[in-house]
């Protein structure tokens, strides 16, 4: 069989879900995310030194709605991926491999991960939600 | 039939020490980006708006300088190595799946380079 008919490795389909899985895919999903808005960050940034005009073409693409909806959900995918990303480098270091302490580790994340969410978004809340 | 030793077949095709060099790239871009980050998160945060002359006097600042400069390689070399992870495990057949690990490499290394010169330009003053 050459190696490129073979399964490839993460084999989604074959396991049951279960909320330890779900959190490390999310992690993988938050990931991509923060890689899309990174693009939107290098935006901003060329379009600031692009200087006045182009900034003003920025910012009517900033206050989409959708763009709005989107950057709102990139803070939340920020704060989970750093949570997680941490959560990982535990385990990297050799430590909370446990069935249980996965689980309790897990449920941390989560709540850190909204915490911070909740209180970023009330402060980006002038900016997003204002015409800044 | 191939008539050369096992050993043969696989010297030069093993990590040859290396092995761990994306994994640990990996660690250590996140490390950083955990300080990064929440720094960056914060600094747009709090400052007063967003507008045109705010964001550049912020950003022309050498603090804010350097660390948004840190913050954009680190964060780019980062999504390049977590992406290239996530083609290399769905992408499917060997062309589609070296084709968009090129384009994807390619992609990081504009994104990051013009994020960094628009720091360095308005840093610099340009």
């Amino acid at each position: 069989m050459s190696s490129d008919s073979r399964p490839l490795s993460p084999h989604l389909q074959v396991y049951r879900p279960m909320y330890t899985m779900v959190l490390s895919i999310s992690h993988r999903a938050t990931g991509v995310l923060q890689s899309v808005g990174l693009l939107l960050l290098a935006y901003w940034l060329v379009a600031a030194a692009g200087g006045k005009e182009s900034y003003a073409v920025a910012a009517k693409v900033f206050a989409n709605p959708f763009v709005k909806l989107a950057i709102a959900g990139w803070i939340v995918a920020f704060w989970y991926h750093l949570f997680a990303g941490v959560r990982h480098l535990v385990w990297d270091a050799g430590f909370g491999f446990e069935k249980q302490t996965a689980r309790r580790s897990g449920r941390l994340i989560v709540v850190l991960a909204v915490l911070a969410s909740l209180f970023t978004l009330a402060l980006a809340w002038r900016h997003l939600g204002g015409a800044a | 039939m191939s008539l050369r030793s096992p050993l043969g077949r696989v010297l030069g095709h093993g990590s040859a020490r290396e092995g761990v060099h994306h994994w640990w790239h990996l660690r250590t871009s996140s490390a950083a980006l955990v300080v990064l980050g929440v720094w960056f998160a914060f600094a747009v945060l709090t400052l007063p708006d967003l507008g045109h002359k705010t964001v550049t006097t912020w950003i022309s600042r050498p603090v804010t300088a350097v660390m948004l400069l840190l913050f954009v390689t680190v964060a780019t070399w980062h999504s390049a190595l977590g992406v290239q992870v996530v083609v290399e495990d769905y992408v499917r057949g060997k062309g589609a799946r070296v084709l968009t690990l090129v384009v994807v490499r390619f992609l990081h290394v504009l994104v990051g380079v013009a994020a960094a010169f628009a720091v360095l330009r308005l840093a610099l003053g340009g």
